[in-house]
């Protein structure tokens, strides 16, 4: 509305103004149109061929898409990028949000710890994929070791199709939770304190507090965490190619796995489009879900304060 | 204090080591990997402090593997990526802000959103045609599809909150564009432009799909060295170790010394390329 009315009072030297700033943008323009833009168009293009390294192309219109649903690979893929990113959502956004609850508190250290604690984030993830491989390992590896000081028996963690996803999911709720606990505690520190005060006079108890004051309050932020936490987890690779490379047989190959072999391995480069292309329709397809329960729970509760 | 206050006091700490405990114990564990000779590596139960330490561990990753030469290709694609991204991202960011143009910022977010994987396939092609392939330069132009959207998304949040008045009274004194930009907008987003350039910094020192596909022998980033080298000396855990540390130590290093930025820049906007 301020927009509006400044527009309106300078009508003409308002859009001499903007036009003047062109010359900044245009450098960068440049830039994005030539490595994001070009790529996805001409991805589209190479989607609609039969193209495959060494051999001539040839238009095939939607013959690449066709393939996709008759392909059990891509199929499993799909089901456990689902499954993959379904947990790597989840496990972060509990344990972040735990995270920030307790970094709002003031203790000592807390600047050094909370640099710490983000530093999985920041570290090189193929350097953490490493390590992490080693802690597997089922015979010398530090994880069964432990598991065996408090009495579990040895696992073969990402050696055995059924345990390897959740493995791996470790692996990564352990790298993300930080940016959870960033975002949430960026939340945190916007609540204002008269609810607390007011709450704690009642005698209502820190979990009381969390539930109805804390939770309703940080949602908003909750829901970005889970949608950054989306779109990062569904794209996920550098760990699980590092760690598995979508193994044991194809236990952990995930879309974005599978689409390297396409492209990288096989050079089936025209089916390597269609499959990029769908992939990241998923992942908006996945954001709008995220987009449209964040809508529903808006208007569930104005409706239950109504 | 009151015993319900101690207790909480309790409890807090408890819930402070049950958290950072993961990070640190990690951490500490790819110290000690990377510190013991071969024997205590593959030793059952294990062993975290040895008794001597196996500082060759080190030399053998610094001398042997053309370690050097991929720590340099490293800096040179960072480096580069990150400076032409910030030369331009900047004053995009700049000028966005001031037109007030929020909606080019979906290109940044298709960007975001768009697996690096889908990038690759076409460039991979493009680099082959112009017969780029071989230089370092396929990875420096593909690292700035990370570079330049954390730059322009950073700089268009960092200058929508720094004051007009400076930069409308310069106008009227008389000043262009180009000289408000420079003399007036640039020196008051100095702390914008430290954060994003360390995200970028570390995001692509970071990537690694990027160099899986593009990099040949002589023109490997030490993301793509590193996993080299889990498939060639699968066998021996120290030297591995070592070499893991070694190529993210730098960004540790930025982590613990910038993470007022880092936090600034993640919770802004956690753009993160690839």
């Amino acid at each position: 509305m301020c927009e509006q009315s400044i527009e309106a009072d300078t009508g003409f030297k308002q859009k001499y103004w903007l036009r003047s700033y062109w010359p900044f943008v245009i450098p960068a323009l440049v830039v994005v149109l030539g490595v994001i833009i070009f790529p996805w168009l001409f991805t589209i293009w190479m989607s609609l061929n039969e193209w495959k390294v060494g051999s001539p192309t040839v238009f095939v219109g939607l013959a690449n898409y066709l393939r996709l649903p008759n392909d059990p690979r891509f199929i499993e893929a799909t089901w456990h990028t689902i499954a993959y990113t379904f947990l790597s959502v989840l496990l972060p956004l509990v344990l972040g949000t735990f995270a920030a609850v307790v970094f709002h508190q003031k203790f000592p250290l807390r600047g050094f710890l909370r640099g710490l604690f983000i530093m999985p984030m920041m570290a090189t993830p193929v350097a953490i994929a490493l390590v992490w491989t080693m802690m597997f390992n089922p015979q010398l590896g530090v994880l069964n070791y432990l598991l065996s000081l408090v009495g579990l028996p040895a696992q073969l963690w990402v050696f055995h199709p059924g345990t390897v996803i959740p493995s791996l999911v470790m692996v990564e709720t352990w790298q993300w939770t930080p940016l959870v606990m960033l975002i949430v505690l960026g939340g945190l520190a916007a609540i204002p304190a008269e609810p607390y005060e007011s709450a704690r006079i009642d005698g209502a108890s820190f979990w009381q507090m969390f539930r109805y004051i804390t939770l309703p309050l940080i949602t908003p932020f909750l829901f970005i965490a889970a949608m950054i936490r989306m779109i990062d987890a569904v794209k996920s690779f550098d760990i699980i190619f590092a760690i598995t490379q979508g193994g044991p047989g194809t236990a952990s190959e995930t879309i974005n796995l599978y689409l390297y072999s396409v492209a990288f391995v096989y050079y089936d480069i025209g089916y390597g489009s269609a499959i990029a292309l769908v992939f990241f329709v998923l992942i908006v397809v996945l954001a709008a879900i995220l987009l449209y329960l964040r809508q529903r729970m808006h208007w569930s509760e104005a409706g239950a304060n109504a | 204090m009151s015993p319900r206050r101690i207790l909480g006091k309790i409890a807090l700490a408890f819930s402070v080591v049950i958290i950072v405990s993961p990070a640190i114990l990690f951490f500490v564990w790819m110290v000690s990997l990377s510190i013991k000779p071969e024997v205590d590596n593959a030793s059952y139960p294990p062993i975290l402090i040895p008794d001597r330490l196996a500082w060759k561990n080190y030399a053998a990753v610094l001398t042997s593997n053309h370690f050097v030469t991929y720590f340099f290709n490293s800096l040179i694609v960072t480096g580069t990526a990150t400076l032409f991204a910030l030369a331009v991202g900047v004053p995009a960011g700049y000028g966005i802000a001031r037109m007030r143009a929020h909606k080019s910022a979906i290109v940044i977010l298709i960007a975001r959103i768009t697996p690096g994987l889908s990038y690759l396939i076409p460039l991979f092609l493009a680099f082959q045609w112009i017969g780029l392939l071989g230089t370092l330069w396929p990875q420096i132009i593909i690292h700035l599809v990370v570079t330049v959207p954390i730059v322009i998304w950073i700089m268009i949040g960092y200058f929508e909150t720094t004051p007009m008045e400076l930069e409308e009274a310069a106008i009227i004194d008389g000043a262009t564009r180009w000289q408000v930009f420079r003399y007036v907008a640039l020196p008051i987003a100095r702390p914008g432009i430290a954060v994003a350039m360390i995200l970028a910094v570390i995001f692509s020192w970071n990537n690694f799909v990027f160099g899986i596909v593009l990099a040949s022998r002589e023109t490997r980033t030490l993301p793509v060295a590193v996993y080299n080298m889990i498939s060639f000396d699968q066998l021996s855990w120290g030297p591995l170790a070592a070499a893991a540390l070694l190529v993210t130590f730098p960004v540790l290093l930025l982590t613990v010394f910038s993470q007022r930025q880092i936090v600034a820049g993640l919770t802004a906007g956690a753009v993160k390329g690839g």
